[in-house]
């Protein structure tokens, strides 16, 4: 049960994570938003409508900042905070250093979108930001860290429950990546330009050492977090396997930061490093399906939850789409294949195979889970969830199949060769030939951001809900008490 | 008899690392620091990371700051430049691109995605009427295109301000643009009189005035526009290195 509110000495911190947690839906509608805008540029170009802000080139990183810091980010605070007070028992170490990490993470997406539609970027996938953001994403995440890290040293009891270790392995992944990868050098202290540190084969492979392990451990290791704690309390039963959390935690933590090279194969990073990281690309299957395995597992003995329960529904097949995310992107990470596939839609495929399946699925489902306790009600309407189930699948997987099928058109296209010897296709011939994939991943895009809209709309009435079932409590006491 | 855990020399127990968190978070880094350094710190010691190879030089103030802008519009979410070594590559593009030719992007604009075709080596394959127009209005020139249409950069000026400011930045980061007479004239022996020149900071502003009116980039001589800049980029792109100079398999090796 969470603590009303009459109550003078709270004693969990539950005011950031309701904050966090609404903002997350938030950023969620306008990422997705964004998303499908762009998605739709690329079907109809005029919608680009010659204005530089909206522009393709300038709006995406709107859209991967918003979806994945934004959305992805704030589920994670929120979640963390929560996670880590009921864990440990204890109330978050301080408010103002809680307060801050929201208010400062609010200004980094905020401010990070409107720069890049002013045109102020890096140019780096998923670290567009300039680098006074950056500066400030540097110091919000220290206090996190902090914060989270000191909320532990104070449990009432001396376990370390699993959630938190990949808590922590996403916090310090990110400061240690964050951190390397920005290295810039402004161009004077009043400009946003800023030029990298490193240059050409050494700065692509500290990109994608970021940008792979930005997956890795912000959208991967932090939701296995969030996954340990919300299946096993919507399922009602422990954990599949102790012995598997701690192989595959320690297995995924050391694996991952081998595996950036695979997004480089081919081209001008050296044969050995592009080598390495596909072997490793390939171990790491095992590690990330002892995650899935543990996950699903855990609802042994409880099946009928899946058919019951929209929330479940919504957990498991998270875990299902991470399953399959993670074996799609080892077999993406062989040479061979990757031959045909990078550069392709086959890459954004898989990307939001594995960005809307597991990622938005799980926090769908630990959201569904976390408001209806941060607010003291139920959830408004059971029949809007099931909705939501349904329109994000659909979505999904009219996108994933559109960008298969566009993803290895292309890769076939380019490669294929006449009874001469010559080059069969023009690369405008495959461009023209993507564009009803593009219509198809667009209307994808727009099933799923329904869903989300439904989502959003759920969750102001259940708050609403949650609010007046307060007030009315509180009146009910404060008369008792006068007639006492 | 109590049964003992069997585990190396020592009874090790995860439990000792679930009760601290400082350990935990030691060993925690110490796990996720590997993959990085082994794969990141060699790429600056091993010698044959950069080819040996002639021609590649920074960019000059004109074409830097038309990088910069193609930077700002986000081409390298559409245009990848890496050419990889594959027979219909070298059909289509040209050369595998080599490490050499990207060591002074700062940052590199490989990209990771063709929804546009690859502009490694674009330089010198359209004329600069074509990109003008193409830039300004993809369709018009590629009626299936579906880029975005980018009518203002023909419009405006381009802002030289601050040129000066951005390479001394780039000198700051390791780009061999010169300051001083010594830098000059290691430059003069390193890539001739006529690039030195143009590497030369004092002279930054002059210099781009220079090269964008000899070039006329754009086409219109009544001043500098920021499609001067962006053009000038693209047509040096991939000319750097006369790949007639050297055998088909000269850098296989170095791969």
């Amino acid at each position: 049960m969470a603590v009303t509110t009459y109550s003078g000495a709270e004693q969990y911190n539950f005011e950031v994570v309701k904050k966090f947690a609404v903002m997350s839906i938030v950023w969620a509608v306008v990422g997705m938003f964004v998303g499908v805008y762009i998605a739709s540029e690329l079907a109809w170009p005029l919608l680009n409508f010659d204005s530089p802000y909206i522009s393709f080139g300038r709006f995406r990183p709107v859209h991967t900042t918003s979806v994945i810091f934004g959305f992805g980010g704030s589920a994670l605070f929120a979640t963390s905070y929560y996670v880590v007070q009921r864990t440990c028992q204890t109330r978050l170490i301080s408010d103002g250093m809680a307060s801050f990490t929201f208010w400062g993470w609010m200004a980094v997406i905020a401010l990070a979108d409107v720069s890049y539609m002013l045109g102020y970027t890096q140019s780096r996938e998923y670290a567009e930001m300039e680098w006074p953001i950056d500066i400030l994403i540097e110091v919000v995440w220290v206090t996190y860290l902090i914060l989270f890290v000191g909320t532990i040293m104070r449990r009432k009891q001396p376990h370390i429950y699993v959630a938190n270790w990949f808590y922590v392995s996403f916090i310090l992944a990110t400061a240690l990546l964050h951190t390397f990868n920005n290295l810039a050098m402004p161009i004077n202290l009043f400009s946003m330009k800023s030029y990298s540190l490193f240059s050409g084969v050494q700065d692509a492979m500290t990109q994608w050492w970021y940008g792979h392990n930005a997956v890795g451990f912000f959208l991967t290791a932090a939701f296995l977090g969030m996954m340990y704690y919300f299946v096993p309390k919507q399922a009602g039963r422990p954990i599949y396997s102790y012995r598997l959390s701690i192989v595959h935690f320690w297995a995924l933590s050391f694996m991952y930061m081998w595996v950036g090279g695979h997004h480089l194969h081919w081209t001008a990073l050296p044969d050995w490093t592009s080598s390495l990281a596909a072997a490793f690309s390939i171990l790491l299957l095992m590690p990330s399906w002892g995650g899935m395995i543990n996950g699903i597992m855990t609802l042994s003995g409880a099946w009928d939850k899946l058919r019951t329960d929209p929330v479940m529904r919504f957990m498991i097949v998270a875990l299902s789409f991470y399953g399959m995310s993670t074996f799609e992107g080892p077999m993406m990470s062989l040479k061979e294949v990757n031959a045909l596939s990078h550069y392709t839609d086959w890459t954004v495929g898989h990307v939001h195979s594995g960005a809307l399946g597991w990622v938005a699925m799980i926090t769908f489902g630990s959201l569904y889970h976390m408001m209806p306790k941060l607010w003291d009600t139920k959830m408004y309407s059971r029949k809007l969830i099931e909705w939501h189930f349904w329109l994000a699948t659909i979505g999904i997987v009219l996108y994933i199949v559109a960008m298969w099928i566009s993803g290895i058109t292309q890769g076939l296209m380019w490669r294929a060769f006449d009874e001469f010897g010559n080059l069969q296709y023009s690369f405008v011939e495959s461009v023209a030939a993507m564009h009803p994939f593009y219509a198809m991943r667009a209307i994808g895009g727009m099933f799923f951001l329904t869903g989300a809209v439904l989502m959003a709309f759920n969750m102001l009435m259940t708050i609403r809900q949650g609010k007046r079932e307060s007030a009315a409590l509180e009146a009910r006491l404060a008369a008792k008490l006068a007639h006492a | 008899m109590i049964r003992e855990r069997q585990t190396m020399n020592f009874n090790f127990k995860h439990e000792w690392i679930e009760t601290n968190i400082g350990l935990m978070a030691v060993l925690t880094m110490l796990a996720i620091s590997v993959g990085g350094l082994v794969e990141i710190a060699p790429l600056f010691f091993i010698d044959k990371t950069i080819e040996k190879v002639d021609g590649v030089r920074p960019y000059t103030p004109l074409e830097q700051r038309g990088r910069d802008i193609y930077q700002r519009e986000g081409c390298y979410l559409c245009h990848s430049q890496m050419i990889r070594p594959f027979r219909d590559e070298k059909l289509r593009y040209g050369h595998y691109s080599l490490a050499a030719e990207s060591q002074y992007d700062h940052p590199f604009q490989w990209g990771s995605k063709r929804t546009g075709p690859d502009l490694a080596r674009v330089g010198g394959k359209y004329s600069n009427e074509w990109h003008v127009q193409h830039l300004t209005a993809p369709r018009s020139m590629v009626p299936e295109s579906v880029m975005p249409n980018y009518p203002w950069l023909s419009k405006t000026p381009l802002d030289i301000s601050d040129i000066t400011d951005r390479m001394e930045a780039l000198r700051k980061v390791g780009v061999p643009y010169s300051l001083t007479e010594a830098e000059y004239k290691a430059n003069v022996a390193r890539f001739g009189e006529t690039v030195a020149k143009q590497l030369h900071i004092p002279n930054a502003q002059q210099s781009l005035i220079e090269q964008a009116n000899f070039g006329n980039y754009d086409g219109d001589r009544s001043g500098i526009s920021e499609m001067d800049a962006l053009v000038a980029y693209l047509q040096v792109l991939g000319t750097m290195v006369d790949f007639n100079k050297y055998k088909d398999d000269a850098f296989v090796n170095d791969r």
